[in-house]
């Protein structure tokens, strides 16, 4: 399969007065053309700042991508200039905020923003960027499009402003589609819908999409892949099968514990307990640590090795080493 | 439109009435009347002048006369200088002072929205610093301070412009910096810290999420969010600079309606004071009435014009 993007080994940090945060400490995925990629983790654990990284919108200052190499089809995103990385955003590689209420520009008509894009990257008439404006419109299912256009923001809903904002993102078509916690903000029938429509969207065009989210439920639907973000690092990487039915790291295994499941009726929903770790200062080892129920004295000290479970399941956890694996299997016979 | 406009009329009528009923007591409640003053005049004339003047009516006849000079906009001849009517010195007066004041907006709104974009985009740079040092002092120095430095420095140690008067351009920069300077401070720090602040909002890293340039991005999408706070407070900006030409053209020696409405009130020149005040506060309630307007077309939100759609 060919890969259309591939984040190796980034890092990014924020310098602020209290100190040097640490929010991404050296992530790897990699993203598959037309596949769907979540990417999971609670709040607060560098998927935002991850995802503004590719699109190389990290507010400098105070941000900064301090290493690593975000390669999008060959190129290294980190080395463009600013200049050529206008080129690609919203052409190449288009993002959907999280919330609809505050990302669309309450002064201007929903016409005007969504054609802004088209006219800014490509020589079109007006004419003809209206005739596109109004396919999309018709695309993410909005009726009315000519009277709709000539609104503004504040006369559509929550989910229809949605469907605006994925209507942008994609007005160009893009190659790859970030969308981060596009349903976090909706109600849930609302992000059910807006779901479905990314399915809609894939099937149509084929965009490659990168699912941000904190809900393992969202990610069900839609994704192929699951990648779990934790404290700056992703920790497993797997099918959605090998996720959701061979968990192997316990921080995943504790976010399937915590997520409603209709397969699962009688069993209680736990949440795990503690919180994430400061990210000024993060621990060199596991940075699970503190909320592990398997934690070793070795994962405190060392940061786990990557293993490959499969090609495509991959875990950072001691417990994947061999002489954990044999403690494990004799503690469990006796 | 239509009917909002009506009732907006209606309404500016109705506080220009209070306005005039407002002065019209006052006048009366001031002591003194346009003849006892320095002359001494015998008390017959007296009497004959003040029956010329309808003055020797009771006062409920004198204020519906008052209201009919209002409504005809015919305000008589002035009691000081009987040679003129109220009309003329408007309508000598007021294109000066027009002037001066329109000069002056212009001046403090585009210098202060270009000064506050500036210190925004060079946030905590040194343009930042310089241009809110700037205006901090632009703010704490009254007008007429200024005013006297400006005439000192410029024009009467270095030479640069006329120190007075009002006949070229050349003489319009003391006044209009003189004037200019405080709304214009107030305007750029408006304009800054609402720039700070909409240069953070989801829709502009929307906005570069497009791809858009970072001019586009700030005049397309930012500028007109920044700017709603400002034009809410022009209304308070513009009945400033409208107290401040008073002053202004008191110093300069401008020939615009100010001196005429300083001095009529010192003369209790009656019918000249009932015609500026008039003027002024028509005037005024005529541009807040302008900055409503733009409001609404700058604010989709606020629905002046006709019914939203919605869901
Ligand atoms: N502009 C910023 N300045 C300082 N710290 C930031 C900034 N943006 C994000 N961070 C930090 O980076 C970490 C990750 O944030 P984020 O990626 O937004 O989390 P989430 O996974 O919820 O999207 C957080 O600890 C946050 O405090
Ligand atoms: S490395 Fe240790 S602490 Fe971290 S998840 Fe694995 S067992 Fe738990
Ligand atoms: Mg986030």
């Amino acid at each position: 399969m060919e890969k259309i993007l591939e984040v190796n080994d980034l890092h990014v940090t924020f310098t602020t007065y209290g100190g040097t945060v640490k929010a991404v400490r050296g992530v790897n995925f990699h993203l598959n053309k037309g596949e769907t990629l979540a990417i999971v983790g609670e709040s607060g654990c560098g998927k935002s700042v991850t995802s503004n990284a590719i699109m190389r919108l990290i507010p400098d200052p105070p941000g900064k991508i301090s290493n690593g190499s975000i390669i999008f089809n060959g190129k290294d995103l980190t080395k463009l200039t600013e200049k050529e990385m206008r080129q690609i955003r919203g052409v190449d590689i288009s993002m959907i905020f999280q919330d609809p209420m505050t990302a669309l520009n309450p002064t201007l008509t929903i016409g005007s923003q969504l054609i802004e894009g088209l006219r800014q990257h490509h020589k079109i008439s007006s004419e003809n960027a209206k005739k596109k404006a109004l396919e999309m419109m018709d695309l993410v299912g909005i009726p009315n499009p000519e009277v709709r256009l000539k609104q503004y923001p504040h006369q559509f809903s929550g989910g229809m402003r949605q469907r605006i904002v994925i209507a942008i993102a994609l007005i160009c078509e893009p190659e790859l589609l970030i969308a981060d916690e596009p349903t976090t903000a909706l109600d849930v029938t609302i992000q059910a819908q807006i779901l479905e429509l990314f399915e809609k969207i894939q099937e149509r065009t084929g965009v490659s999409i990168i699912l941000i989210t904190h809900d393992l439920g969202v990610v069900a639907k839609i994704a192929d892949r699951i990648a779990v973000m934790y404290a700056g690092k992703i920790i497993e990487v797997g099918t959605k099968r090998e996720i959701f039915y061979e968990p192997e790291h316990p921080y995943t295994q504790g976010l399937l514990k915590s997520v409603p499941r209709l397969d699962l009726k009688g069993e209680k929903l736990t949440p795990i307990d503690g919180t994430p770790p400061d990210l000024f200062s993060p621990p060199t080892g596991c940075p699970f640590t503190a909320r592990c129920p398997f934690a070793m004295e070795v994962c405190d000290k060392v940061y786990p090795f990557h293993s490959e479970l499969s090609d495509t399941h991959h875990v950072e956890c001691w417990l994947q080493d061999e002489r954990a694996k044999q403690l494990l299997a004799t503690s469990a016979t006796k | 439109m239509a009917r909002y406009i009506l009732k907006r009329l209606l309404m500016m009528i109705i506080t220009i009435w209070i306005i005039v009923t407002l002065t019209f007591v006052l006048m009366k409640a001031v002591p003194g009347s346009p003849f006892n003053e320095e002359r001494t005049t015998n008390e017959t004339v007296q009497a004959n002048l003040e029956a010329h003047y309808n003055l020797d009516e009771p006062y409920i006849v004198q204020y519906l006369l008052y209201l009919k000079s209002i409504v005809t906009f015919d305000f008589g001849p002035s009691i000081k200088q009987p040679t003129e009517t109220v009309n003329d010195l408007l309508g000598r007066g007021f294109p000066i002072s027009f002037e001066l004041g329109i000069v002056t907006i212009i001046v403090a709104v585009i210098s202060g929205i270009i000064l506050g974009i500036l210190a925004a985009l060079r946030h905590n740079g040194i343009i930042d610093y310089v241009a809110m040092s700037f205006a901090v002092l632009g703010i704490s120095i009254p007008n007429f301070v200024l005013a006297t430095l400006l005439i000192q420095k410029l024009a009467v140690d270095w030479g640069l412009f006329p120190p007075a008067t009002w006949s070229s351009p050349a003489h319009m920069v003391l006044p209009v910096i003189a004037l200019a300077t405080g709304p214009m401070a107030i305007i750029a720090r408006l304009t800054r810290s609402t720039m700070l602040e909409v240069l953070t909002q989801d829709y502009i890293k929307m906005a570069r999420a497009k791809g858009l340039s970072p001019w586009k991005i700030v005049f397309k999408h930012a500028l007109k969010n920044a700017l709603m706070p400002v034009v809410t407070i022009m209304g308070t900006l513009l009945a400033g600079i409208l107290t401040g030409t008073f002053v202004i053209e008191k110093i300069f020696a401008i020939p615009g309606m100010g001196r005429y409405f300083v001095e009529s009130i010192n003369q209790r020149d009656y019918p000249v004071i009932m015609g500026t005040t008039v003027f002024y506060s028509a005037f005024l309630i005529f541009m807040l009435f302008l900055v409503d307007i733009a409001y609404g077309i700058l604010d989709p939100r606020i629905k002046i014009h006709k019914k939203g759609g919605g869901e």
